[in-house]
């Protein structure tokens, strides 16, 4: 059998593949994104980015009714967003067999919060299974699939960042060929008005004492015992390798894999045969919780951290009291060094000018939100996609409320706008809103490595699709004064704004535009340099926070290697010192 | 065969994940059980990232414990300093010989620590300073500085330099092929202690 060296998101992408899946949707979201990626790879899935969860999951839930095997992958903030119709598939259940993959982010490498979205399982009462490798996360896709159309339940398949990227050894499958599943019209188990919802939330009892039962024989459930069968750790996902990495086969384990329901006798029995057991898992006392609750004494988090991500060290310290082995010490003192916008990013500009305004600055999710360190530092407020301008709407009413007359410039995404911005504007617009709205449009889904999304022109396979067009929207929505801009551009930028400050009884919006600056082939061309004679030191090109510009005795150095030529510290220099120093 | 491990850092951009790839790929076509680690997102504009690489007969955690790494491959001083918690006692540092200031010191507010390496090489004992920079732009194309670093780690670890020859032909583009070769040749010859 032919082996690959696989992320568990790639190994996710294979098991729909080599699972019969037809239908894929998404909404790009770290650490979740190549799932999609490498199914959009494969010419046999139909494979969509969607504009956002909610969206995907419905399309999916579509495409489950009709007959297909669908799957829909988000991170775990998406799922929030996606929560309104997964509560209600619930009931419905499918028809193909329908995958939910949420991605969570312990200890948030690249999130606003760490939410475990285990929790969804009960709430929303779907099963879930969680994986603890790559060759799992294909194998899992299969047993979800069949889960699901057995029970009549989409699935929630969990991941978080280290099997979404880890990667590990997997064999490979061969597709298999499937038949869509006939489809016929049952409005009584597809159609939730209250009659038929009722009935429907009956058969879901049923269906969660079955799926009870199942998880009992499902074999990814499994007791691994050890030399010691005094001490029992019970684990799941990521944790179960960090148990095995620093136990081996000294203690007993209980591999959960299918978290919701749990396998009662399972745990029973193992607990009946331990003298002592530790629940092992990352973020909530999930399993901890549950199994206490079926009356075995358990040792958990009054242990383990229930904040940020478990590592072999932590078990090792924490389970074993061992300290840690002699090492080396880290120099004290280390400058840091936190992502940064890169060379030529166009939010750069945009930033800078926001920061000479007197002006609140509610901005959003995507690479612009490092505009919230120094040195631009000219964001306010960070919550989540698409409330930027609607938060930037109540603080603005909020303060005309109650007599205060305060500037309010919101900051958003091209991808992020079209995610759920629209409708945050819609009731800027309904509600007259004197805000100040700003897409910073660089043409892409940058943050998560360049996506596409309605607006680029092209589609999930690199096809040409139909592009939206933000001004249009913005004008439909009953935007007034809806300005274009290049974000290069400063004094453009400035002006824009200064303008829109005058504008009363409704809100402006500002489509700051140029292409992100690591987008192959339209990002800025040149090289420029500082002209020694001229330059006075004053440092101010440093206020833009370019990686390129740096200190170099008492004045600033541009290192060609990293100059992209977007010359917009050429428009901050006082002293017109930063000149053209190459074309490439 | 004990797991061995892998530490690699780097700044955002410089090519750590090619190098991750091209390393595991020759693994796994050794024969080994292999696991790697990467941290993707917003991390890589420009910050901090690692990459943690762990093979053997059989793998359970990608991630490498602090003082277990049996070499850190640092693609910049600064952020060999930041990561030398995870090598072991007896472990080697080979640092790539540049500094890439971060935007605190660029704008002057904290100091590039000077004689890095040389206070790490106090501490270690195995240290290998490599200028793949320099060795890298000798081979033509500056960018193969992460070949360079790979050729070294290759050498270090006893790897059969043939599997990692054919890989970087598989991995790497046509036109980049004979350039990412030499490099890693290059620093196969650069990497004794």
């Amino acid at each position: 059998m032919k082996k690959a060296f696989l992320t568990g998101n790639e190994a996710i992408a294979r098991g729909a593949y080599e699972y019969g899946v037809s239908f894929a949707s998404a909404y790009p979201g770290t650490p979740s994104t190549e799932i999609l990626e490498n199914i959009a790879k494969y010419s046999e899935i139909y494979a969509e980015w969607a504009p956002n969860e909610k969206v995907a999951l419905e399309a999916a839930a579509g495409a489950s009714m009709a007959g297909a095997r669908a799957i829909v992958s988000m991170k775990h903030v998406g799922l929030n967003v996606a929560a309104d119709p997964l509560f209600t598939l619930a009931y419905t259940g499918v028809n193909g067999g329908l995958v939910i993959v949420t991605a969570d982010d312990p200890g948030m490498h690249s999130s606003q919060n760490e939410q475990d979205n285990r929790n969804f399982a009960p709430f929303a009462k779907i099963p879930m299974l969680e994986p603890a490798d790559s060759q799992e996360a294909k194998d899992l896709i299969g047993e979800a699939l069949k889960i699901s159309e057995m029970f009549d339940a989409p699935v929630l398949l969990r991941t978080t960042t280290r099997v979404s990227h880890s990667r590990s050894v997997v064999q490979l499958g061969e597709r298999k060929p499937l038949e869509m599943k006939p489809y016929s019209k049952n409005s009584e188990k597809f159609a939730m008005i209250p009659g038929f919802a009722r009935r429907r939330r009956l058969a879901l009892k049923d269906r969660l004492a079955a799926l009870a039962d199942y998880s009992e024989q499902f074999p990814y459930n499994r007791i691994e015992w050890g030399k010691n069968i005094d001490i029992g750790i019970i684990t799941s996902g990521i944790s179960y390798q960090y148990v095995k990495e620093v136990f081996g086969d000294d203690v007993s384990v209980l591999k959960l894999t299918m978290t919701f329901p749990l396998p009662k006798k399972l745990i029973a029995s193992f607990a009946e045969k331990v003298k002592e057991i530790y629940v092992v898992e990352e973020l909530d006392p999930y399993l901890e919780n549950q199994i206490r609750a079926m009356g075995f004494k358990v040792k958990g988090k009054e242990i383990l951290p229930e904040i940020g991500e478990l590592s072999p060290e932590i078990l090792r310290e924490k389970l074993k009291g061992e300290k840690l082995s002699a090492t080396f010490k880290p120099q004290t003192q280390l400058p840091s060094r936190p992502p940064v916008l890169c060379p030529g990013c166009p939010h750069r500009g945009v930033f800078y000018v926001l920061k000479k305004m007197k002006a609140v600055v509610t901005s959003d999710i995507g690479c612009y939100s490092l505009g919230v360190l120094p040195p631009l530092e000219s964001i306010d407020s960070i919550l989540c996609m698409g409330a930027s301008i609607s938060m930037g709407h109540g603080f603005k009413k909020a303060c005309e409320a109650n007599g205060k007359d305060t500037a309010v410039i919101t900051v958003i995404g091209d991808s992020t706008f079209l995610h759920s911005g629209i409708t945050s504007l819609m009731d800027a617009v309904y509600n007259r809103s004197n805000t100040i709205n700003i897409i910073v449009d660089n043409s892409i889904t940058a943050m998560t490595g360049h996506q596409h999304h309605p607006g680029t022109g092209y589609n999930a396979k690199e096809e040409p699709a139909p592009a939206v067009s933000l001004e249009a929207i913005c004008k439909a929505l009953g935007v007034e004064n809806v300005v274009v801009v290049d974000s290069y551009d400063l004094k453009a930028v400035e002006n824009a704004v200064k303008d829109a400050m005058k504008h009363k009884n409704g809100p402006s919006v500002i489509i700051a535009r140029r292409a992100c600056a690591l987008l192959k082939g339209k990002g800025p061309k040149g090289l420029y340099a500082v002209n020694e004679e001229k330059c006075r030191k004053c440092k101010i090109c440093l206020r833009l926070g370019c990686p390129a510009i740096q200190v170099k005795g008492d004045g600033v150095f541009i290192n060609p290697l990293s100059c992209v030529g977007c010359a917009v510290c050429v428009q901050v220099c006082p002293f017109d010192a930063i000149e053209k120093a190459g074309d490439e | 065969m004990a797991v061995k491990s892998i530490f690699i850092s780097g700044v955002g951009g410089q090519g750590t994940i090619l190098a991750g790839k091209v390393i595991t790929t020759a693994l796994v076509n050794l024969g080994y059980d292999v696991k790697m680690s990467e941290v993707h997102g917003m991390a890589q504009r420009g910050g901090s990232v690692i990459t943690q690489i762990r093979y053997g007969d059989k793998v359970y955690s990608p991630l490498i414990e602090k003082g277990r790494a049996d070499v850190l491959l640092a693609f910049e001083k600064l952020e060999a300093a930041r990561y030398v918690e995870y090598l072991s006692p007896e472990g080697t540092l080979i640092v790539n010989n540049i500094e890439m200031p971060p935007a605190s010191v660029l704008v002057g507010k904290e100091e590039y620590p000077a004689d890095i390496v040389e206070c790490l090489k106090e501490e270690i004992r195995n240290v290998i300073v490599v200028d793949a920079v320099g060795v890298a732009s000798e081979c033509g194309e500056i960018r193969s500085q992460n070949m360079v670093l790979v050729g070294v780690l290759a050498r270090v670890m006893d790897w059969p330099k043939d599997a990692f020859v054919e890989v970087i032909r598989d991995v790497v583009p046509a036109k980049y092929i004979d350039v990412n070769i030499s490099a890693f040749e290059r620093g196969w010859d650069i990497g004794v202690l």
